[in-house]
């Protein structure tokens, strides 16, 4: 009968997504699936600071190099990194390792071109005093391009993680067997919109912490000269 | 072998007609070809221990480039310049060059900047306290935890200054340093200016200006460069004592005779 098309809902009531978000949390699960999804972004996230921060001050600075490597990196970077999700499972197997590789990947190449563009325009002055003081290789890394690229390399970290955060639950749509994107595939195979919204919810809540942390971490001590300028 | 403290023998600079002035970070020898447009042709010159030279020109003259190659940033396509008896291969904490615009790292207190040029001394506490002294020197102590961004014009250049004292140079080159600040600043930095060459006594100073009086009141000698392509016209042995009383008819003369060497009429 038509009537009973009609009693699908085009979304849960709020009272039902609670209902079946505090379900959730008595079981226990969705702590389990939080800190799944948290310790994947936490690790792709990491992975991609270390490996791409260093790699953009070592492209901004040298040119040459740059000019070199950049076709590679600009043919690399408009894939998304969902495609590469069939390869991250045929290379890591089941488990954590493909979503903390998609995740690396997308956080990779946002980072490494900020740090890029940070490093590459540092005012030349700064290198002309270094080298009229003698300093030495480390203390120039130290006192002038570290600290030049902090406020432009932060505010990319906290645009990637909010990234991160996206990708990590489109990847556990795809052969996951936990975390909040699996939460979300699993309530929609079961017609569990109730599930769905409450998974939607606590990812947006937690979106809205991470990015409040990446604020926090924006007023640091190494920071103070920038924002005394505001 | 030369006996002057500074000794430019037929310094030439030529840069390629397309080429980008961003280069000079590298110190790059542009390569000369027929495409090439000459900054600095034949420059003699002789400076000795202890002598203020200025340096007067117009704008683009090449005179900025000239400082530049004594302070080994940028590398002279033809001739070279010695200091003490050796060749200049590039920059060096005892050739101090004092920036035309804002070369304080913004993210260092004052402190913090001129402590770096101490970067010899042994300790910590010692580098603190070595470079308290150079602030205070330009009468800054009170200023320095104050990031640069918080301070005047006039105190970031007395703080450069400092850095650049502070790094114990026997020849500073100071390229325009007041033309950023207020008329009023620039006298002031002028008397402080004399007062740390009188100071320290041994130091050579090389300084690039394009106002006249500021030449006449401080320098020893004043080099007339004309140009582009910059070439070295006249030289102006200033023998008058300090303080200088600028409307004397000494100076007066001598201002005259500098703006007709430069060719400009119209302040007689």
């Amino acid at each position: 009968m038509s009537v009973s098309a009609c009693n699908v809902e085009m979304f849960p009531d709020i009272a039902r997504i609670l209902r079946a978000l505090y379900r959730l949390i008595l079981d226990g699960s969705l702590l389990k699936h939080c800190v799944a999804s948290l310790f994947r972004v936490t690790v792709g996230f990491y992975l991609a600071i270390v490996t791409a921060v260093p790699l953009g001050v070592l492209l901004g600075l040298y040119r040459t190099l740059y000019r070199i490597v950049n076709p590679v990196i600009q043919f690399l970077r408009p894939i998304s990194p969902l495609a590469w999700a069939p390869f991250a499972i045929l290379w890591f197997g089941i488990g954590d390792l493909p979503a903390i590789f998609i995740i690396f990947l997308a956080c990779f190449f946002p980072l490494l071109i900020a740090a890029v563009d940070a490093s590459a325009n540092i005012n030349p002055i700064y290198f002309q005093v270094g080298a009229n003081l003698q300093l030495s290789r480390w203390s120039a890394f130290a006192n002038i391009i570290l600290p030049a690229i902090i406020p432009n390399v932060m505010l990319a970290l906290r645009m990637t993680l909010g990234m991160a955060w996206v990708v990590v639950v489109a990847a556990e749509m795809i052969g996951m067997k936990s975390g909040l994107g699996f939460l979300i595939v699993d309530g929609r195979d079961a017609l569990r919109l109730d599930r769905v919204a409450a998974a939607m919810l606590v990812i947006g809540l937690i979106g809205l912490v991470l990015d409040r942390i990446m604020q926090q971490l924006g007023e640091l001590e190494s920071l103070r000269w920038k924002n005394a300028r505001k | 072998m030369p006996e002057s403290k500074i000794h430019f023998d037929r310094v030439c600079l030529e840069y390629p007609k397309n080429g980008n002035k961003s280069g000079l970070r590298f110190a790059r020898t542009p390569r000369p070809n027929g495409q090439s447009t000459l900054v600095l042709e034949n420059i003699d010159l002789e400076i000795e221990t202890g002598e203020f030279v200025s340096i007067i020109g117009h704008s683009g003259c090449g005179k900025s480039s000239l400082l530049k190659i004594v302070a080994g940033f940028v590398r002279p396509t033809g001739g070279s310049i010695w200091i003490d008896g050796r060749p200049v291969e590039g920059p060096r904490a005892d050739h101090m060059f004092v920036f035309q615009e804002g070369a304080l790292f913004p993210w260092l207190t004052i402190l913090k900047n001129v402590s770096l040029a101490l970067n010899s001394a042994r300790d910590q506490a010692d580098r603190i306290k070595m470079a308290r002294q150079y602030l205070e020197l330009v009468s800054l102590e009170a200023y320095e935890d104050y990031y640069p961004h918080m301070l005047s014009g006039g105190m970031r250049q007395r703080a450069e200054l400092a850095r650049a004292l502070a790094a114990r140079p026997d020849v500073l080159l100071v390229d325009e340093p007041f033309s950023g600040l207020d008329y009023l600043t620039r006298l002031q930095m002028r008397e402080e200016i004399l007062y740390l060459h009188m100071m320290l006594e041994k130091t050579t100073i090389l300084f690039v200006t394009h106002d006249i009086d500021e030449a006449l009141q401080l320098s020893d000698r004043v080099v007339i460069m004309s140009g582009p392509p910059g070439r070295l016209q006249s030289c102006r042995p200033i023998c008058v004592a300090h303080p200088r009383q600028l409307s004397s008819s000494v100076l007066d003369e001598m201002r005259s005779d500098i703006y007709h060497q430069l060719g400009v009429h119209a302040a007689l």
